[in-house]
């Protein structure tokens, strides 16, 4: 699997560290309660097929990009710094 | 059909004629009083153990694909109860003490072999830690002994001992740990499950999970529609899909865990060996393949297959601590996809759906807890009731906080363990 930076194009994927689903971009706000926190930090979609996920150009540019990639066949199908996407 | 050495002697000189299916291949009937979705190690196990301890045998088994074609075939077989903390340690005490008896009890040849697990140290700070942890396996009443140097070289001399990074300072052995033959548990399970009358249903996908008024009421399969009372969601690296049929998000991501095997060798290591400073374990199969494995691939996949980081990262800690493996030569590896759960612990509990049950989040390590985990969830599906020696592992857990049951001590969070 090589994942593609934005910045940098087609990279090893040693070179990337792995944060996990993109919910790190909808953090719910600190009032919104036990059920959305919970929905935040713990339960996931986990899907089999197409997932969004956060990885972290650790052993290159340092960019926190959004990863689109298939977990059943570890296809890399596009990826988007993940400033831009929160934005 | 009962197995035994005069049977094996009478059909040997009888050209094998003698010898019937395992289990039959029944056709759906249209209601049971308990399905049980997912047809692996522990689906069988708790079909089982409803049948045998708990008098039911209105159970179906539905599996999408084949009996041990899933995560069961796909493990590195090793059997132990050397865990620490409260709710685990009393678990994997139980399921081990089943393991002990279950050859007898299934009349089924599990290849169930103690030949000791051997967990190596590096230094002071791991030392007191393996003689605490020694402490609370005696204390659960299994056993532990804390090995210094000479005593694990004594019994493991192939290893480097005097590595720059990781020198060798002793180990923790547990001689009641080792491994099982996989596809013989699920055998051995569904053929017992089988005889106490529960129907095995193969090529039976579930494609819906039916509720009515907060209770379930049946489920939908490529085989058709089947009524039941109760329903167990027991398939630990698809759960998110099949809770997702009930509605239900789960504390779970699914991670891939990679294996290798080698070549057949004489008999060359003869215990459990585990390397947790280089992420790695080993022992010998039987057939004398070299079977061996490491840390996760550390991203979500389903892929059951991992990528070659990993597999370099594997062999450079295996070259670092018996340079002898070198000369073996790998033949085949695997992946097999983990329930992560946030703390490195299962979930075993009812769901806010009634007569809907969830059996998961095993990370890696299913495998031992395959006799432990069908009969405390057989417990909790035929009572109502939770079993002693499982009454922590709630999905509740993870949102309030309170019994969370984090071995490694690295938090409670997806992608830490």
């Amino acid at each position: 699997m090589r994942i593609t930076c934005p910045i940098c194009g087609e990279r090893d994927s040693r070179e990337f560290s792995y944060r996990g689903a993109d919910v790190a971009l909808h953090r719910p706000d600190p009032e919104a309660g036990e059920a959305a926190w919970d929905d935040y930090v713990h339960l996931r979609d986990n899907p089999a097929g197409e997932t969004r996920d956060m990885w972290y150009h650790e052993g290159g540019c340092g960019a926190w990009i959004v990863v689109t990639r298939n977990t059943v066949t570890h296809e890399v199908i596009g990826s988007e710094l993940a400033a831009e996407v929160a934005r | 059909m009962r197995f035994s050495g005069l049977r094996i002697l009478k059909e040997g000189l009888t050209g094998n004629k003698g010898w019937t299916p395992h289990w039959r291949d029944p056709e759906p009937k249209s209601e049971y009083d308990i399905l049980i979705i997912g047809g692996g190690g522990h689906g069988l196990a708790t079909a089982y153990y409803l049948a045998k301890e708990h008098g039911l045998s209105n159970i179906a088994v539905l599996e999408k694909g084949y009996i041990g074609g899933g995560n069961v075939g796909r493990n590195t077989t090793i059997v132990r109860a050397n865990y620490n903390m409260p709710g685990n340690s009393e678990f994997y005490s139980h399921s081990l003490k089943l393991w002990e008896g279950l050859e007898e009890d299934l009349n089924y040849n599990v290849m169930h072999s103690q030949r000791g697990i051997i967990n190596l140290f590096h230094s002071d700070g791991q030392r007191d830690y393996a003689v605490r942890r020694a402490n609370s396996m005696i204390n659960q009443g299994d056993d532990a002994i804390v090995l210094d140097r000479a005593g694990v070289k004594k019994m493991l001399p192939y290893l480097d001992y005097d590595n720059a990074r990781f020198p060798v300072y002793g180990g923790l052995y547990h001689p009641r740990g080792g491994t099982a033959r996989h596809d013989a548990v699920a055998w051995g399970f569904a053929r017992g499950a089988d005889s106490r009358g529960v129907d095995l249903l193969q090529n039976c996908e579930v494609t819906g999970i039916d509720i009515e008024g907060g209770k379930v009421i049946g489920v939908q399969t490529s085989r058709g529609p089947i009524k039941a009372k109760k329903v167990g969601i027991v398939v630990a690296g698809r759960s998110g899909q099949v809770a997702a049929r009930a509605g239900m998000r789960l504390p779970i991501e699914s991670h891939i865990l990679q294996a290798f095997v080698t070549e057949g060798l004489k008999p060359c290591i003869d215990h459990v060996v585990t390397f947790g400073m280089g992420h790695f374990y080993i022992s010998q199969s039987d057939k004398g393949g070299l079977v061996f494995g490491g840390d996760l691939d550390f991203y979500a996949s389903y892929a059951a297959r991992g990528n070659l980081p990993m597999a370099e990262h594997v062999m450079e800690a295996g070259m670092a601590l018996m340079p002898m493996i070198g000369k073996a030569r790998v033949l085949r590896s695997w992946g097999g996809i983990m329930d992560m759960s946030p703390d490195g612990s299962p979930i075993i509990d009812r769901t806010h759906i009634e007569g809907l049950y969830l059996n998961c989040g095993w990370c890696y390590g299913g495998f031992k807890a395959v006799p432990g985990s069908g009969n405390v969830f057989a417990h909790l599906m035929a009572t109502d009731r939770y079993h002693d020696n499982a009454t922590k592992f709630r999905l509740d857990r993870f949102r309030d906080g309170y019994g969370l049951m984090d071995e490694e001590g690295t938090g409670s969070q997806h992608n830490l363990h």
